[in-house]
C-alpha cells in the first residue's frame, strides 16, 4: 500500500481513460483498510482510486508499477478481486496514504461487479504498455521494473515464481476443458449428421413412418437442441413435452390472465413463468411452441399473434374485439387517446394496449393522427357521421 | 397405425380384387395399362405382399435408424455427464469459456439454449444461466422505456442487469447478454439488436426501424444527436429522407426534438446520452416492469 500517491485525478495530456468501475474496495495485502468504497479508473498509465464519499480523496499508481496481476474469483459474502503485485516503491516517489507497507501486493474487491471486464481491460494494458510510448509528466514515470544493479527483494521472485506455476496450471485446466469440449463436440456433430440422414428418409418416405416414431425423432432431436429439419409440421416443433407443458400453462395461466383482463403479452408470461419456476426454466422458444399446441388441445387459452407480430396469451373466453367496443366509448369519452394515455386509464400496459387501439383502427372504429407529438387515436367520425 | 395428420401422406389407391387394377378385373388385356404382369388373382396376391414388404421394410428402416440414434442419444447423454462433472464450474465461471462453447455448438449446428428440456441445458445448467438473464432484461428494459423509447445501449443494459443481480450472483458478460437477448426474439415483442459504432443498441419494442433508421441511429452515436445536415454530409441523402426517418424516429419515441439548439434543430436519442440521467432505475419504474 505504500506504492500509491496522491493525485488530483485528472488525467494527463496522451493519458485515455480506459475503464472505470465504482463500488471497489481495496486491501493492502490481505487486510482491509479504510479505503472501502471508491470509483477505481483504468487509464492508459495509471490505476487510480477516487473515494466515493470524498473526491478530494484520490491516489494512483502507475501501471509500470505492477508485476502481475490475477483474479480472485467471489464465493459467499466474498465478492470478487484482482490481486496486484506490485514492485516495490521508488525512493523518490511522491507521498501517499502509506508510508511503508509490510505487503507487496494489493487487492481490489469489486463489490458492484464489473470485475471481469476490469481484468480484462487491465491485462490488455499492460500487455500493450502503451504509457511507455506516450510520455506524460515526471511525476507519472517510475521505474520500468527493477534498476540494473539493483538487487530483487527474494519475496517478490518467490512470488513470481508462485504465481507463474499458478497460471501454467490454470492454463492447462482451460487447454484441458477445450480439448475435452472439442471431443464432445465431434460426437456431437455425429448426432447432427444422424438426424439429418433420418430426416432425409423421412421426406423421402412421405408417410411411410409412424406417428410414435415422429414424436421419438421429435424428442431425440429436442434433447440435442437440433432444429427440426422436417418443416411441414402440424403440431410445430412439438414434442410431448410441450403439449404436458402447454397443459401445465393452462393451470398456471388461469388466474393471472383473469386478473390482467383476460391478456397478456409473451414476454409477461415468460417472466411471471419463469419467475415462478426459479430453476428449470424454461426457454422462450420451449414457451412459444407450447403455446403454440393450446388451441389444439383444446385448453382454456389461446395465442394470438398481432399483426405487428406481437404475440399473447388469451383466455378463450376473453373477446378482443369486443373489448375494443369498450375502447371506442373509452377514447370518445376523452376525445382522443395516445396509447400511453389509453393504458394508463385502463391500467393495461403499453404494449397491449396499442395493440387494442390497433386493432380498433383495423376494425373501423378509431381513425388515428400520426405526429411528431405521437400516435393519438380519434372516434372515426367518417363511419358515424356519413 | 398410419396416421392421416402427417404430412406428405397420401391415400393410395385401394388394393383390393374387386377393384381394377393394372392386369386385374376382368376385361382387361395385356396391352391395357403400363406394366405387363400376368392376369389373374395369383398376380393381384403376389404384387400385394411385395408392396407390403416393401412398406415393412420401409418401416424397418426408420426404425433402425431411429434405434441407432437413441443409443447414441444414450451415449452421448454419458459424455456429457462426464464433460460436465469435470468441467461445469469452467463455464459457469468463465465467459471466455462460455464464448467458445456457443461458437463450437453453433458450428455444428446444435442450440444449446433451445430447449430448457435440452442435454446441455439440463447437465452443463447453461439454460437456466441464460434464461433467468433474459427475465432481467426484459425487466429492466420495461422499466426504462418511457426514458429510452425502448432502445437501450448494451453498455447500459449491462450495468443495470449486474446491478439487478446483487452481490453474490454469478458475473455476467456482454456476451451473454448478447446470446439471452437473441433468444427472446422469438417471444415476438420486438427485441433486437443494432450495431452501432463498435458497441449494440437494443430494441425491445415492436418498432419498425429499417436500414434507414438504423443507419442514422450509427451516426448519432458519436454525440448522441444528430441533425439534417449531418445526414446529408455523412450520407448523401435528401433533405426529405432525412426528415422521414427523424419523423419516425420521433413518433416511435427513440428521437427527441431540440428546436433550441444552437443553428439547426437537434435530434437527440436518449438511448445514447443516459449518462446525462441518474443511473438509478426508480421504485416506481420497478413497479411498472412487474408483471
Amino acid at each position: 500500500m505504500d506504492r500509491f500517491v496522491w493525485t488530483s485525478g485528472l488525467l494527463e495530456i496522451n493519458e485515455t481513460l480506459v475503464i472505470q468501475q465504482r463500488g471497489v474496495r481495496i486491501y493492502d495485502g490481505e487486510e482491509k483498510i479504510k479505503f472501502d468504497a471508491g470509483t477505481l479508473l483504468l487509464s492508459t498509465h495509471r490505476l487510480i482510486w477516487r473515494d466515493q464519499k470524498n473526491h478530494e480523496c484520490c491516489m494512483a499508481i502507475p501501471l509500470s508499477q505492477i508485476v502481475f496481476i490475477e483474479e480472485q474469483a467471489a464465493g459467499i459474502g466474498k465478492s470478487a478481486k484482482i490481486v496486484v503485485h506490485l514492485h516495490p516503491a521508488p525512493p523518490n516517489k511522491e507521498p501517499g496514504p502509506f508510508q511503508s507497507s509490510k505487503n507487496s501486493y494489493i487487492k481490489l474487491s469489486f463489490k458492484e461487479h464489473g470485475q471481469i471486464e476490469f481484468y480484462r481491460r487491465l491485462s490488455e494494458e499492460m500487455t500493450q504498455r502503451r504509457w511507455e510510448n506516450m510520455p506524460v509528466s515526471q511525476s507519472l514515470q517510475t521505474n520500468r521494473g527493477p534498476q540494473p544493479g539493483r538487487v530483487r527483494a527474494v519475496g517478490i521472485v518467490g512470488i513470481e515464481r508462485k504465481l507463474e506455476e499458478k497460471r501454467k496450471e490454470t492454463d492447462k485446466n482451460i487447454s484441458e476443458a477445450f480439448e475435452d469440449l472439442s471431443k464432445l463436440m465431434i460426437k456431437a456433430k455425429e448426432m447432427v449428421e444422424l438426424s439429418k440422414s433420418i430426416a432425409n428418409k423421412i421426406k423421402e418416405k412421405q408417410g411411410d413412418i409412424t406417428e410414435d416414431e415422429t414424436i421419438r425423432f421429435k424428442s431425440y432431436l429436442l434433447s440435442m437442441g437440433i432444429a427440426n429439419p422436417v418443416t411441414r409440421e402440424t403440431y410445430g416443433s412439438g414434442t410431448q413435452y410441450h403439449m404436458q407443458l402447454a397443459k401445465q400453462l393452462a393451470g398456471i395461466l388461469q388466474a393471472p390472465l383473469e386478473e390482467r383482463g383476460g391478456i397478456m403479452s409473451l414476454t409477461e408470461v415468460y417472466c411471471l413463468v419463469n419467475r415462478a419456476r426459479g430453476m428449470e426454466l424454461l426457454s422462450p422458444e420451449d414457451l412459444v411452441n407450447a403455446c403454440k399446441m393450446l388451441e389444439v388441445l383444446k385448453l382454456p387459452l389461446r395465442l394470438r399473434v398481432f399483426d405487428s407480430g406481437v404475440m399473447v396469451i388469451e383466455l378463450q373466453s376473453h373477446k378482443e374485439e369486443e373489448m375494443v367496443a369498450s375502447a371506442l366509448e373509452t377514447v370518445s369519452e376523452k376525445g382522443s387517446l395516445t396509447s400511453e394515455e389509453f393504458a394508463k386509464l385502463v391500467g393495461m400496459s403499453v404494449l397491449l394496449a396499442k395493440e387494442r387501439l390497433l386493432l380498433a383502427e383495423k376494425m373501423g372504429h378509431l381513425c388515428r393522427d400520426d405526429s411528431v407529438e405521437g400516435l393519438r387515436f380519434y372516434p372515426n367520425l367518417f363511419m358515424t357521421q356519413s | 397405425m398410419r396416421n392421416p395428420g402427417l404430412p406428405g401422406w397420401e391415400p393410395g389407391p385401394k388394393r383390393d380384387a374387386a377393384s381394377g387394377g393394372p392386369g386385374g378385373g376382368a376385361g382387361r388385356g395385356p396391352r391395357s395399362g403400363m406394366h405387363r404382369r400376368g392376369v389373374g388373382a395369383g398376380a393381384i396376391a403376389k404384387k400385394k405382399l411385395a408392396e407390403a414388404k416393401y412398406k415393412e421394410r420401409g418401416t424397418v428402416l426408420a426404425e433402425d435408424q431411429l434405434t441407432q440414434m437413441s443409443k447414441q442419444l444414450d451415449m452421448f447423454k454419458t459424455n456429457l455427464e462426464e464433460f460436465a462433472s469435470k468441467h461445469k464450474q469452467e463455464i459457469r465461471k468463465n465467459p471466455e469459456f462460455r464464448v467458445q462453447f456457443q461458437d463450437m455448438c453453433a458450428t455444428i449446428g446444435v442450440d444449446p439454449l433451445a430447449s430448457g428440456k435440452g442435454f446441455w441445458s439440463e447437465m452443463l445448467g447453461v439454460g437456466d444461466f441464460y434464461y433467468e438473464l433474459g427475465v432481467q432484461v426484459i425487466e429492466v428494459c420495461l422499466a426504462l422505456k418511457h426514458r429510452n423509447g425502448g432502445l437501450i445501449t448494451l453498455e447500459e443494459l449491462h450495468q443495470q442487469v449486474l446491478k439487478g443481480r446483487g452481490k453474490f450472483a454469478q458475473d455476467v458478460s456482454q456476451d451473454d447478454l448478447l446470446r439471452a437477448i437473441k433468444k427472446l426474439k422469438a417471444l415476438g415483442s420486438g427485441f433486437g439488436i443494432i450495431p452501432v459504432g463498435g458497441t449494440y443498441l437494443i430494441q425491445s419494442v415492436p418498432a419498425e426501424l429499417n436500414m434507414d433508421h438504423t443507419v442514422v441511429l450509427q451516426l448519432a452515436e458519436k454525440n448522441g444527436y444528430v441533425t439534417v445536415s449531418e445526414i446529408r454530409a455523412s450520407l448523401k441523402w435528401e433533405t426529405e429522407r432525412a426528415r422521414q426517418v427523424l419523423e419516425h424516429l420521433l413518433k416511435e419515441g427513440l428521437a427527441w426534438l431540440d428546436l433550441q439548439a444552437v443553428g439547426e434543430a437537434h435530434y437527440w436519442l436518449p438511448a445514447l446520452f443516459a449518462d446525462l440521467y441518474s443511473q438509478e432505475i426508480t421504485a416506481e419504474e420497478a413497479s411498472e416492469a412487474l408483471p
